[in-house]
């Protein structure tokens, strides 16, 4: 058995080097987590130095420390977002007790799944995303899709953390289990389906990572709130790595935009796929995909589980001390309801209605992306203007799923709905077309057809630096 | 006379018979000698209206109803079918049990009809395979939890899906605080034979148990990926259908039951079911036609218009509406009339004949004497002019809590033995009714065994078959001070001693499935830790959560 020097190979603050139980359990899941990454990672790049950003402390300018690695060499780190002072519980019916140190007995499988569940998503997007790397418009793209794709190890990492820590044997296998679920896998899937979806090109790796790893925030700021408090402090420490995921996702499909937007005006607005550019009607209908299957992974409008989640203290919403009553016991949420054909307000209570009040806090936070894009067409003339589905279209899970909706969230019957999908949602041709374009731009400092620069390099680099370096290969 | 309106909110009425044609929520297919049950619950399709809905496959009475007539069907109508798989239409869930929002909205005594009847369903997949040799398979496409889970465990085999996910639970105590309801505790215990550690620590864990533990504790007999799931379904249902023998290659078909509701009276062709609302008393008869088919061929021929199936079919009718429909009803009386020379032909034929067809129809009747005894209701059996009590309809007098005979030579009336009574119909302790009855004295079953043919009230006193045997000066009288008394005794203490009386000797899985269902089932679905504001039952899927009362009862 290979001995581990743990300060050295697992940056961390959680005292690892003294904790007997977390060695030994990493110990053996270690090996695996390294197996699973080089046989369903971005595989063909193990070899290759990427410029990366690697988390080695807490402090201010540990948390990003830039430098060449080979993947399978990142240095995936434990942290917690250091705690000042006695922290309390801030919502529920546990409110003002004193957080948890431990797992309380009553809450410990609700608690659990709940960290499976958002671990299974680490892994699962690694895994969606494993080719990419061999069409990537540019060095710098790729880059960031391999800093994306560790940092997703490294939030594997901290959930199979807080199991191995905090949950026992059951913790362990469920650790392990995490390693055997494969995306897309018809015998193990994922267990939520947004990441069973194949992902196979650019422009879905953009929207995914501007939509999917912002449902990935939303979760984490409704999780950092947990009375457990070890739960709450790694989810702190994963959004300050999300933030770059949603940069790459919400400039990428910007620059791509850009992009059009620059044809469109140069060749007064001919189709710009004569110039191997993506059409913005065809970058709405990704995003419409993308964006609507996204809002799925909230679940159910109405849902037992958010308020046991509420009520036990466990998953809060997002930036909970920003919220009136902490306790949301006797307040009610004004749902529209689809039943029988119909749109029909009703009362809900609130605690039932998380998942809902969470999804809303999403769409806000989507819409200002959405924005962003608007202003790349505004400032380059063009009249076209991106929006944001309703929540209502085009959902898979929940009560919206029964019925047919147009993108305005408009009841319509089924169709319509099919007679018109194609002006919604990406069609077979759009893929083909978009996969068409999925050509790989190796030479430092050089983009595709479809994509503009970015404004600026990596940690105040060049834009023409060499971010992957693949001459060894 | 109408009372009805003064009832306190009379359970609104449905029909328990249905047909495949009609069937919302299950999908019945028929390959060879195979058949398909597929679960697929319309969630806006639930009985009683839509203040409930059917998410995840979870079930209802209505739900049930179409489950029991599948089964059935499959006994008569397809005799060529060997194994029955039971599987699931949705994706990730075979079935999330009986709906909580539904038990939590519905009056105790519904509740209570309601397992009883899911109870029966259970035990009559059970029955199919060890009366029958119809063997089932649960293909447990997805996660099976409390309901579905001890759906699963009445069949002979289950398959779970191995996709990491998919788990076999009781979620009942950690998430409900009341017990899985159709015999799930019992069947993981004396059916599976687990370990009672590991079923305690089963029992409490809402997630439940995936995987290859699930087969290690022999939750589940085996595991099979998704890829190849259907080919494993297939290749397990052959094996269960191999074992199992061919039955018959052409069925009997059931078709609706004819009844006429006249006031509140019922008359089916055979059986007749009178209210009489004020005393709180209904009269039920079965009469057995002039004339009946002495051979298995003719009976055969004669199919559901056989006199013994129409007439058990009905009765089982008429049981599960007074149960459901006539929570006031206390006592019922119970004569059988008729031909006594066609119970005695019909009874040669299902006490000896090999014939398929009427093996089915003996397990129904069977099935039927078992669902009056597990009724929450009195029964006396009433001897009196014009009745006839001989061979099965004897056993339906041994099947009541007390039977009154009129013993008066002027008055005489029908009574007799025949073939039935020495292990025809076994009752849920797996003795028959003699045996049961004369538990202390095996002598005095022994002497009404020796015996043969008719007897007369007398004798059927001396042999110790009456409760009371009174002559015509007496009778009337007896009668009505019995039904009076009945009466006046509290409604639950009678359900309660009766539940005690009538299963004495040893026990089986039935009878501790419905004694456990009585006892500790009906007991928590009164407390407030399940159903009190704060309890458990009341609070899940509320914003709320439960409080308990922590002092042990
Ligand atoms: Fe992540
Ligand atoms: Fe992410």
């Amino acid at each position: 058995m290979t001995q581990i020097d743990y300060s050295q190979k697992i940056p961390n603050n959680v005292d690892l080097s003294s904790d007997k139980r977390l060695q030994r359990a990493l110990e053996k899941w270690q090996p695996n987590y390294i197996d699973w990454w080089k046989s369903v990672g971005p595989t063909d790049f193990n070899e290759n130095e990427v410029y990366l950003r690697t988390a080695v402390s807490v402090d201010r300018d540990g948390w990003a420390h830039f430098g060449y690695v080979k993947m399978p060499e990142y240095r995936w780190g434990i942290f917690l977002t250091p705690r000042e002072g006695e922290k309390k519980i801030g919502f529920g019916d546990h409110m003002g007790e004193d957080a948890w140190e431990q797992v309380p007995g009553e809450y410990r499988n609700w608690l659990r799944r709940l960290i499976v569940t958002q671990g299974d998503t680490e892994p699962a997007s690694v895994e969606q995303q494993r080719l990419l790397g061999h069409t990537a418009p540019s060095l710098y793209d790729m880059r960031n899709l391999f800093q994306v794709n560790v940092e997703e190890g490294r939030h594997l990492w901290a959930m199979v953390y807080l199991l191995h820590s905090y949950f026992g044997r059951d913790g362990r296998e469920e650790a392990d289990e995490l390693l055997e679920r494969r995306s897309g896998n018809p015998d193990h899937p994922r267990i939520l389906t947004t990441f069973n979806e194949p992902c196979e090109d650019w422009l879905s790796f953009f929207c995914f990572t501007m939509f999917t790893d912002r449902d990935g925030k939303y979760q984490l700021l409704s999780l950092a709130e947990s009375g457990f408090d070890p739960l709450a402090r790694t989810c702190q420490f994963m959004l300050t790595e999300e933030a770059h995921h949603m940069f790459v996702g919400q400039t990428g499909v910007a620059r791509t935009i850009q992009r059009t937007c620059e044809l469109l005006n140069e060749h007064d607005g001919k189709d710009v796929r004569e110039y191997g550019a993506i059409p913005l009607e065809l970058i709405q209908r990704y995003v419409n995909f993308w964006s609507s299957s996204s809002y799925d992974l909230f679940g159910a409008e109405v849902s037992s589980n958010s308020a046991n989640f509420f009520r036990a203290g466990l998953k809060g919403r997002a930036y909970e001390e920003k919220q009136g009553d902490h306790r949301a016991l006797d307040q009610v949420f004004d749902m529209e309801m689809w039943d029988d054909g119909k749109l029909t307000k009703e009362e809900v209570p609130l605690r039932n209605a998380m998942n809902e009040v969470l999804r809303e806090q999403y769409l806000e936070d989507c819409l200002k992306g959405v924005e962003y894009w608007n202003r790349v067409c505004e400032r380059a003339g063009i009249d076209f203007r991106f929006t944001l589905p309703h929540r209502r279209f085009h959902r898979q899970i929940g009560m919206y799923s029964q019925g047919f909706f147009d993108p305005a969230g408009n009841p319509i019957d089924e169709a319509t709905y099919e007679a018109r999908k194609a002006d919604w949602l990406p069609s077979a041709e759009d893929r083909a077309y978009v996969q068409s374009l999925m050509k790989p731009e190796r030479r430092p400092g050089h983009f595709a057809s479809w994509i503009a620069p970015p404004a600026k390099g990596i940690n105040g680099q060049p834009v023409e630096l060499e971010y992957v370096k693949l001459a060894r290969n | 006379m109408s009372t009805t309106a003064a009832l306190p909110d009379a359970p609104a009425r449905f029909s328990l018979e249905t047909h495949p044609d009609r069937y919302r929520h299950w999908q019945l297919s028929i390959e060879g000698d195979v058949a398909t049950l597929r679960m697929n619950v319309d969630p806006e399709g639930g009985q009683r209206g839509d203040d409930y809905e059917l998410k995840l496959n979870s079930y209802d009475i209505g739900v049930d109803v179409e489950l029991a007539d599948a089964v059935q069907r499959l006994r008569f109508e397809h005799p060529e079918v060997r194994c029955v798989v039971l599987t699931g239409a949705l994706d990730r869930v075979f079935c999330a049990g009986a709906n909580i929002v539904m038990l939590r909205t519905s009056t105790h005594a519904f509740k209570v009809n309601f397992c009883k009847y899911t109870n029966e369903t259970r035990l009559g997949i059970e029955d199919a395979s060890a009366s029958s040799g119809l063997r089932f398979l649960a293909a447990l496409n997805g996660t099976a939890s409390g309901g579905g889970y001890e759906l699963a465990l009445a069949c002979d085999r289950i398959l779970l899906v191995d996709d990491r996910n998919s788990a076999v639970s009781f979620p009942e105590v950690p998430l409900l605080g009341v017990l899985p309801g159709t015999g799930g505790l019992t069947r993981i215990t004396d059916k599976r034979r687990i370990r009672r550690d590991r079923c305690d620590a089963f029992s409490t864990l809402a997630e439940g148990v995936k995987g290859k533990r699930a087969v290690e504790w022999n939750l589940v007999d085996a595991l099979a990926p998704l890829s190849r799931w259907d080919e494993e379904v297939g290749r397990l249902a052959r094996e269960l259908a191999d074992e199992a023998p061919a039955r018959g290659d052409r069925g009997v078909e059931l078709p609706a039951l004819e009844v006429a509701e006249e006031g509140d009276t019922l008359r089916y062709a055979h059986v007749e079911l009178t209210v009489k609302r004020d005393e709180r008393v209904a009269e039920l008869t079965i009469t057995a036609p002039e004339g009946a088919p002495a051979t298995a061929e003719d009976a055969f021929a004669q199919g559901a218009s056989w006199w013994a199936l129409r007439a058990f079919r009905e009765l089982d009718d008429a049981l599960l509406r007074l149960r459901l429909f006539e929570p006031e009803v206390g006592l019922v009386l119970v004569r059988a009339r008729g031909s006594a020379e066609s119970v005695e032909t019909t009874d040669a034929l299902l006490a000896e004949s090999d014939h398929w067809f009427v093996r089915e129809v003996r397990h129904l009747v069977k099935r039927t004497l078992k669902r009056l005894e597990v009724t929450s209701k009195s029964f006396y059996a009433v001897v009196d002019e014009g009745t006839s009590f001989v061979g099965t309809f004897l056993e339906l007098a041994l099947a009541c809590d007390r039977t009154y005979v009129l013993a008066d030579d002027a008055v005489p009336v029908e009574l007799g033995l025949t073939g039935v009574h020495d292990g025809v119909y076994p009752m849920a302790n797996g003795l028959t009714r003699l045996r049961t009855r004369f538990l202390g004295t095996p002598e005095a079953a022994d002497a009404v065994l020796a015996r043969s043919g008719r007897l007369t009230a007398t004798e059927v006193d001396e042999l110790g078959l009456a409760t009371v045997a009174a002559d015509e000066i007496d009778w009337e009288d007896e009668l009505r001070l019995a039904i009076e008394e009945r009466a006046s005794f509290s409604p639950d203490g009678l359900t309660g001693m009766e539940a005690n009386l009538r299963f004495p000797g040893p026990e089986t899985m039935e009878t501790k499935i419905f004694g456990r269902l009585s006892a500790w089932q009906n007991w928590i679905f009164q407390r407030p830790n399940a159903v009190g504001e704060r309890g458990a039952l009341q609070c899940y899927g509320t914003p709320q959560s439960p409080e308990f009362d922590v002092r042990r009862t």
